[in-house]
């Protein structure tokens, strides 16, 4: 039997940042110079792994994983993981990671003189469920500076980490928070295309507020769907 | 056609990856002690020559009979007969550039139409501070009968073929460099 190449994920267009943005001074010596090879999408490339790890009973809420609370504004962070057809993506892992309320990582290369929160990692993950949604606590992270030019400093944001159910669709983002005045000045933020960039900025959400406890702001996040087949059988 | 959503677009993951993206097991695609296990290891390299110390490079990869405990592989969803088998791997670098992870040789791929088999491989993305998107490779191994004949390798212009091979430098241990630059560069791939 003839096995035919798989129904491929569409390439994505006008969303991503390009590799070489000379905004973000680190790209100089790490974006490869020789265009990528465009290959059919085979068996390796339309699966991927579903697994999920370990998750542990505070990997949701970033604030309940020291013996105290962190400092800081306490938010929930909810929204879907979609393919752009719409379809959820049920069961998938969605790992993300961040400063602390005053801009500090706990990570031993972050240096920059804010105080470290001996009861905030900045570490968590979650698997979204059967509607493809996900829901984690944390607090707002704050800007910080860094060294790529003079007077740089990042907006908030929670880097994310998504699988879908295919290499393909495999995304490393970053979740951005309303009307922050830093947009205009971040090479991070405007690499990628300006229409494209604005999805990654999240939502107040006023109605998933919790009385008395958090505010809350809301995201989905859209990754490759696959192209249709021309004979094939609408879903409905 | 009905109305796409837009994408979300991609970002790097920044020089603090580990906080989010660090397994302790995260390089084991088999648990140690695994009949047929092979560690694949290698340096990540920019234009400079200057190990990069702040990457990470994942790994998936069919078991040992060429098949994926997925559904979408058009075979069958089968239960690999590896126990402890995961198809996916995952090694930030560390304070020498080096990354690794401890596996087994996948198997061939069935033909695909007209193409030839394809050759044992791993499908591979690096992620680094400097790098907007994920870049993405395969790892083949050097002495694969079916490396001559493999599609996607006849696909790439012959003399940066190489950069794709992984080079045996034990008996269970294979090389993997990857430069994101410079005259070895990478053949990276658009899929």
């Amino acid at each position: 039997m003839t096995l035919a190449h798989p129904r491929p994920y569409r390439q994505p267009r006008d969303t991503h940042p390009p590799l070489d943005f000379a905004g973000y001074k680190s790209t100089g010596l790490r974006a490869p110079t020789q265009r990528p090879i465009l290959v059919p999408q085979r068996l390796t490339e339309v699966t991927g792994p579903l697994l999920v790890g370990e998750i542990g009973p505070n990997d949701h809420d970033l604030t309940r994983q020291h013996e105290g609370e962190p400092l800081g504004q306490r938010i929930t962070v909810s929204g879907r993981v979609l393919d752009s057809d719409g379809r959820p993506v049920p069961d998938t892992l969605v790992e993300v990671w961040q400063a602390n309320a005053a801009g500090r990582y706990a990570h031993a290369r972050d240096t920059w003189p804010a105080p470290l929160d001996p009861n905030f990692s900045g570490g968590g993950r979650v698997v979204t469920n059967s509607k493809g949604e996900y829901s984690f606590t944390t607090i707002k992270p704050g800007a910080y500076p860094w060294g790529n030019h003079h007077n740089a400093w990042r907006p908030a944001h929670i880097h994310f980490s998504l699988f879908g159910r295919a290499f393909t669709q495999r995304l490393v983002t970053q979740m951005y928070f309303p009307e922050d005045p830093l947009f205009a000045f971040d090479p991070i933020y405007r690499s990628a295309p300006e229409g494209a960039r604005e999805r990654m900025i999240s939502a107040f959400d006023m109605d998933a507020t919790q009385p008395e406890w958090a505010l809350a702001y809301r995201w989905d996040i859209v990754l490759r769907g696959r192209e249709q087949t021309p004979f094939e059988e609408p879903h409905e | 056609m009905s109305e796409q959503l837009p994408l979300t677009p991609s970002q790097t993951v920044g020089p603090y990856l580990r906080l989010g993206l660090d397994w302790p097991k995260g390089a084991e695609v088999v648990p140690p002690g695994t009949p047929g296990e092979v560690v694949i290891s290698g340096i990540l390299y920019d234009g400079a020559g200057v190990p990069v110390t702040d990457g990470l490079i994942e790994t998936w990869q069919a078991d040992p009979d060429g098949r994926f405990a997925h559904p979408d592989d058009p075979r069958g969803a089968v239960e690999p007969t590896v126990p402890g088998f995961l198809g996916f791997g995952r090694s930030c670098t560390d304070e020498t550039g080096r990354w690794s992870i401890r596996t087994v040789l996948p198997g061939a791929l069935p033909a695909l139409d007209d193409d030839a088999e394809e050759a044992p491989h791993l499908d591979v993305s690096v992620f680094a501070r400097g790098l907007l998107d994920r870049v993405v490779t395969r790892i083949y191994f050097a002495g694969q009968p079916g490396n001559d004949t493999d599609p996607l390798l006849a696909a790439v212009p012959a003399e940066r073929r190489a950069t794709l091979v992984a080079e045996k430098v034990g008996e269970a241990e294979y090389r993997f460099d990857v430069h994101l630059q410079g005259d070895r560069e990478t053949v990276f791939l658009q899929v």
